[in-house]
């Protein structure tokens, strides 16, 4: 079973008069088949932690370590990360002009299970993953992300999510920016990954909304670059009254 | 604008809304070398180029000594012909608009001239094999299709020369005519010249200009229309290196009524100090009724210290046209969609290969030469090995 430990890790970003630390000794282990909510106010570090665990070159790791069964996850290059199984839904997916849809999935989903899905099958179940996500087909032949609105951006994201099939999922800020009907389209998907067993996730979010969606079987409260409380779902309940004010007093980082 | 254009005169001079109309050309299109003054580099038509880059083709000093083999290769039926200066084909399609075009008009000894006959559909392409050997040469080219006629034609630049060289392209009636010219030169070779197509009734031209190599390339691909119903496609793909000048300096003149034109062009560029010059003028005279035109360039930038100037210019003195566009737009291959893509398991020459191949591929499926193709995107990732080694 795979399982996704990080142990006191520490990050900073280059900022004008030197390097400032974001993420200030986070712990965190996350099991496949188990969902972890990540919740904070802006400015938390929350998306910080994501783009650390897929290695984004803007993020300096100064301290901790991050493994994937064992295996040093932080001394792996990007693409190296994607293929031994962490999948990031990014918050604002990137347009890469000139590559369409249909190119993009079938050279990355090559490159994740190590050989080129068979033509005949791997276009059925582009076709029926697309069709559950309610993407329109004349996707596939359009550029990656270009021109695509908000609530297609993040779709699409899912899409890559149950076409590779990660073993570590982060979802960052997933929700965000959907309206009602598109968020329920999204989170099902997400749960049609979850329901497989084979998936850990980290769903990273500002709002408790999208948790009415999706389970979590933990919750963290993210605060000035680490975990300032863990709980069960009850955890979020008590979010949604409250908000983050307990936690913001003097603590955030940026 | 409309107004000062002078009757009979070159054009592009006076394209761009907001320019002085003389600020373009350095003087009027003409046969004779003596007609241009020597540019010293602050010219409209010659801001862009390095100028002492030229080997003196531009201000005549160049000396032609040979040194530049050009082969011709003929399907049967057609007729290749080597001709002197006073053949009758000659410099039909227009004259030279700048003096390194000149300076070739009134320095070439011999020109060759291809014929495709009239009726006379060819199921092979003619191959025009220009290879240099280290010299420098003036040379004029001519290629003549028959009404009705229908062929394709490859000119192929390999080696190392110093050329500068027009070609004239006469598409008969009805004709249909698909030119693919492909500078493949050594990184030393300099190359300029004129291509110009006179359109005839009805008739078709599709010209394909792919640039990857020499030192420094200027082209002037050039379109005239000689009777109504001409259709013109003008496709580009450049790869501008490391040093490389490549300037692609198209004008379409639409002084004939209810003729089409399309162009686009897409260049990537990486390395220091690379350069892609890229000017489209398009001007809709007021004769030309029912006009339909569209106009566009796209530039990838791969790596800093790559530099593109693209200039769209589109004037229109009739309103009675079907359409007119332009876009130009310059990207920069960026670190987020390298992480982007590397973010989904594909390493980074890959990634880099896949943007590349998908900016360029819908233009070299224009080519319609299988072998050609193949060897364009051979060359493509021979490029790109280039610069992630």
């Amino acid at each position: 079973m795979a399982t996704l430990e990080i142990h006191d890790l520490h990050v900073s970003v280059d900022a004008e008069g030197g390097p400032r630390e974001i993420l200030r000794g986070v712990d965190l282990t996350v099991k496949q088949g188990e969902t972890h909510a990540i919740m904070g106010p802006n400015g938390s570090g929350k998306s910080t932690l994501a783009y650390s665990l897929a290695g984004h070159p803007k993020y300096t790791v100064t301290g901790g370590t991050v493994t994937l069964d064992g295996e040093d996850v932080l001394a792996m290059s990007v693409d190296e990360r994607a293929r031994a199984g962490v999948f990031l839904a990014m918050q604002y997916p990137v347009e890469v002009p000139g590559v369409s849809v249909s190119n993009f999935l079938r050279t990355s989903a090559t490159a994740i299970r190590g050989e080129a899905p068979k033509l005949r099958t791997w276009v059925k179940e582009v076709k029926e993953a697309m069709e559950r996500l309610h993407i329109d087909p004349s996707f596939a032949e359009r550029n990656v992300n270009e021109g695509f609105s908000g609530g297609e951006k993040k779709r699409h994201e899912i899409l890559q999510l149950e076409l590779l099939k990660p073993a570590i999922a982060v979802l960052d800020e997933t929700d965000s920016g959907l309206d009602v009907d598109a968020l329920r389209v999204v989170s099902e998907g997400v749960n049609r990954v979850r329901e497989s067993g084979q998936v850990g996730t980290l769903l990273i979010t500002h709002y408790t909304r999208i948790l009415r969606y999706i389970k979590p079987d933990h919750v963290h409260v993210f605060a000035a670059g680490r975990i300032a409380e863990s709980g069960g779902p009850e955890l979020a309940d008590k979010l949604e009254e409250e908000g983050y004010e307990a936690y913001v007093k003097g603590g955030a980082s940026e | 604008m409309a107004e000062t254009i002078p009757a009979g005169s070159t054009t592009d001079g006076v394209i761009q809304v907001g320019q002085p109309t003389d600020a373009r050309v350095s003087a009027p299109a003409s046969y004779d070398v003596a007609d241009f003054p020597v540019p010293h580099g602050r010219e409209e038509d010659w801001r862009f180029t390095p100028l002492e880059r030229l080997r003196g083709l531009h201000d005549g000093t160049a000396v032609a000594d040979g040194g530049v083999k050009v082969e011709v290769t003929a399907p049967e039926g057609v007729t290749a012909l080597t001709v002197g200066r006073d053949d009758a084909r000659l410099g039909k399609a227009g004259k030279p608009v700048d003096r390194v075009a000149a300076q070739a008009y009134s320095s070439f000894e011999k020109a060759s001239v291809v014929s495709v006959p009239k009726e006379t559909v060819l199921t092979e392409p003619v191959r025009i094999a220009v290879h240099g050997e280290g010299g420098t040469a003036f040379g004029h080219q001519v290629v003549e299709v028959g009404a009705f006629a229908e062929a394709v034609v490859v000119i192929d630049h390999t080696g190392d020369a110093t050329l500068a060289a027009n070609v004239e392209y006469l598409i008969g009636d009805g004709a249909k005519l698909t030119v693919v010219s492909v500078q493949d030169w050594d990184d030393t070779a300099v190359h300029a010249g004129q291509h110009t197509a006179l359109v005839g009734r009805d008739a078709t031209f599709k010209s394909v200009v792919v640039t990857f190599g020499g030192d420094l390339v200027r082209l002037h691909p050039r379109v005239v229309y000689g009777a109504p119903g001409g259709e013109a496609e003008l496709y580009g793909v450049y790869f501008t290196d490391n040093g490389q000048h490549q300037e692609h300096r198209l004008f379409i003149d639409h002084d004939t009524p209810h003729c089409r034109s399309n162009v686009a062009y897409k260049g990537a560029l990486q390395g220091k100090e690379a350069h892609a010059v890229w000017i489209g003028d398009v001007l809709i005279r007021a004769a030309a009724e029912g006009t339909d035109t569209y106009e566009l360039n796209r530039n990838l930038v791969l790596t800093d210290g790559a530099r593109v100037d693209s200039v769209p210019n589109l004037e229109i003195e009739t309103g009675e046209i079907v359409g007119a566009g332009h876009a130009s737009a310059t990207g920069r291959f960026e670190d987020e969609q390298l992480f982007y893509l590397m973010a989904r398991g594909i390493p980074a020459d890959e990634a880099r290969r896949l943007v590349v191949r998908g900016f360029f591929a819908e233009l070299v499926q224009q080519i319609g030469i299988p072998d050609l193709e193949e060897r364009l995107i051979a060359k493509i990732e021979a490029e790109l090995e280039a610069s992630v080694g």
